[in-house]
């Protein structure tokens, strides 16, 4: 029953906060309700036993990326709404976004499988340690994607530099 | 019944950190400004009490009994909560520091980590003091705080990649049991590189000279504090103390061997082993913090951009080509 209550209260207060999140008018208040939001999220995580996913989320989304976000909300100096035309104005627009993310959510609901398979069961993950078992997997199995990864994370990188770069006079 | 005793073990040893803790903080100004007067020559606190002892307290009723302004176009709600959230976030760190041996309040995992979380968390506190003050000084005082802390976190994490390798753990009391095996006892001469990495961004982390940019009284009057006043800016103040020691802590447990002497130490002078493990602790802590008062005295504040550069283009290379090493080490030389 108290496994119940406690993933009830979460999936509701992010519901909540997410709904929170895209309806205040200040954007500041905005990304604060955001980072309460991703702190649900990390304790879900904490839940599933998935400690180091959790921490992970607090560190670089509540911690490096909303900072950034605040940042730049901060800086613009965006206290009030910015009345501008919006870029998508179409209704079939709308609802094929809604369509494409609702098949996303019924594509993994559909290959999500409940029992770990494979070597990893949830006995020997509680044995070696969540964070060991990840680390080895990634590392190990999945080390393409994870180069892939971060190769698409570096090009853009790249690419702002470029843009930051100020052209030498000569 | 077995649950509840071990809750109220749990509720009593938390009470009892954060009091002592407290009592450190308001010693450790004390000890602050008699380290510092001394290094310029003067006498520091003298007057209240058996030699300016009593001072700490002064210093607390006094802020205790301070108006309390808000800033007319403050958003007072987040105003409010800025200085809680700090404190809240750098208190929480407290729970994972083994204070001796299986000393923890709650032994994680991923102790170090945890930290690392906190101390993100905190850097909100600060930008949204800096923000809902509405005051120009203290807006660029939080911003250049958000600046800072990001930039160093990332040196920081890296070079504490060389300890995890070596000691194979990310919970805090394994890290130093690991270094116990070491002939030297600690990873600070194995690891050197980390440990100067992670010394100079546990400055920048907590504010301190010769990084206290976000509070630089000559440009900013005092930064995200500015417009604050009474207990809110002793909660800030306090935070900034309680995040010195975690960062002395930190450096103690991962480097300095925590509350662990050195196996060659025992040997030579076994009574040693007789004493607790916490007055090691302590006294590293200690050592540490009057580094922090030490360089505080002597070093002149950096400019933001060179602060930027010292960041990014030294010690994130540096930790990286450290990581590098070590596993190269770790892998190749000892199988």
């Amino acid at each position: 029953m108290l496994p119940e209550i406690f993933f009830g209260y979460f999936a509701c207060a992010i519901l909540g906060l997410a709904l929170l999140t895209v309806t205040r008018r200040n954007l500041v208040h905005s990304v604060l309700w955001m980072l309460l939001l991703f702190l649900h999220i990390a304790c879900l995580y904490l839940f599933l036993n998935a400690e180091f996913l959790a921490v992970i989320q607090v560190i670089v989304y509540a911690g490096a990326i909303l900072v950034l976000f605040l940042f730049l909300v901060m800086l613009l100096n965006l206290r009030e709404e910015h009345e501008a035309r919006r870029f998508v104005c179409a209704w079939q627009g709308r609802i094929a976004t809604c369509l494409l993310l609702l098949m996303v959510v019924a594509v993994s609901l559909y290959k999500a499988t409940v029992q770990p398979t494979g070597g990893y069961t949830i006995d020997f993950i509680n044995r070696i340690g969540h964070t060991k078992v990840l680390g080895t997997v990634l590392f190990n199995q999945y080390i393409l994607p994870f180069l892939m990864t971060a190769l698409v994370l570096f090009v853009p990188m790249v690419a702002a530099i470029v843009l930051a770069m100020k052209e030498k006079k000569r | 019944m077995e649950f509840a005793i071990a809750l109220l073990k749990t509720v009593i040893f938390v009470v009892v950190v954060f009091g002592v803790t407290l009592l450190h903080v308001a010693y450790a100004t004390y000890f602050e400004r008699k380290v510092i007067g001394r290094m310029q020559g003067r006498l520091g606190p003298i007057e209240v009490g058996y030699r300016g002892l009593l001072q700490p307290f002064a210093d607390m009723v006094k802020s205790l009994f301070k108006e309390d302004i808000i800033p007319s176009d403050a958003d007072r709600t987040l105003f409010f909560i800025a200085p809680i959230i700090v404190v809240a976030s750098v208190m929480t760190s407290l729970a994972v520091i083994p204070f001796f041996n299986n000393g923890a309040i709650a032994d994680l995992n991923i102790g170090v980590l945890f930290i690392f979380a906190m101390a993100s968390l905190a850097v909100y506190g600060i930008i949204i003091a800096g923000w809902s003050s509405n005051s120009k000084y203290s807006f660029i005082g939080g911003i250049r705080s958000a600046a800072q802390v990001i930039s160093y976190e990332i040196a920081m994490g890296i070079s504490l990649a060389g300890v995890f390798l070596m000691a194979g753990s990310l919970n805090l009391n394994d890290i130093v049991l690991a270094q116990r095996e070491q002939p030297l006892g600690m990873y600070a001469v194995l690891q050197a590189i980390g440990f100067v990495v992670f010394v100079i961004s546990a400055f920048a982390e907590t504010n301190r000279t010769p990084f206290d940019l976000p509070e630089a009284e000559t440009e900013l009057v005092a930064g995200y504090l500015t417009e604050y006043s009474g207990f809110r800016y002793a909660l800030f103040f306090l935070a900034e103390y309680i995040s010195m020691y975690i960062m002395a802590s930190m450096i103690t447990l991962c480097y300095l061997g925590g509350w662990a002497l050195p196996g060659f130490l025992v040997r030579l002078v076994p009574i040693l082993e007789l004493v607790p493990g916490i007055v090691w602790f302590l006294i590293k802590v200690y050592a540490f913090m009057f580094f922090y008062f030490w360089v505080r005295a002597t070093l002149p504040r950096y400019r933001f951009d060179q602060l930027m550069a010292i960041g990014w283009k030294i010690l994130i290379p540096v930790s990286i080509i450290n990581i590098v090493i070590t596993a190269g080490v770790k892998r190749w030389l000892m199988g």
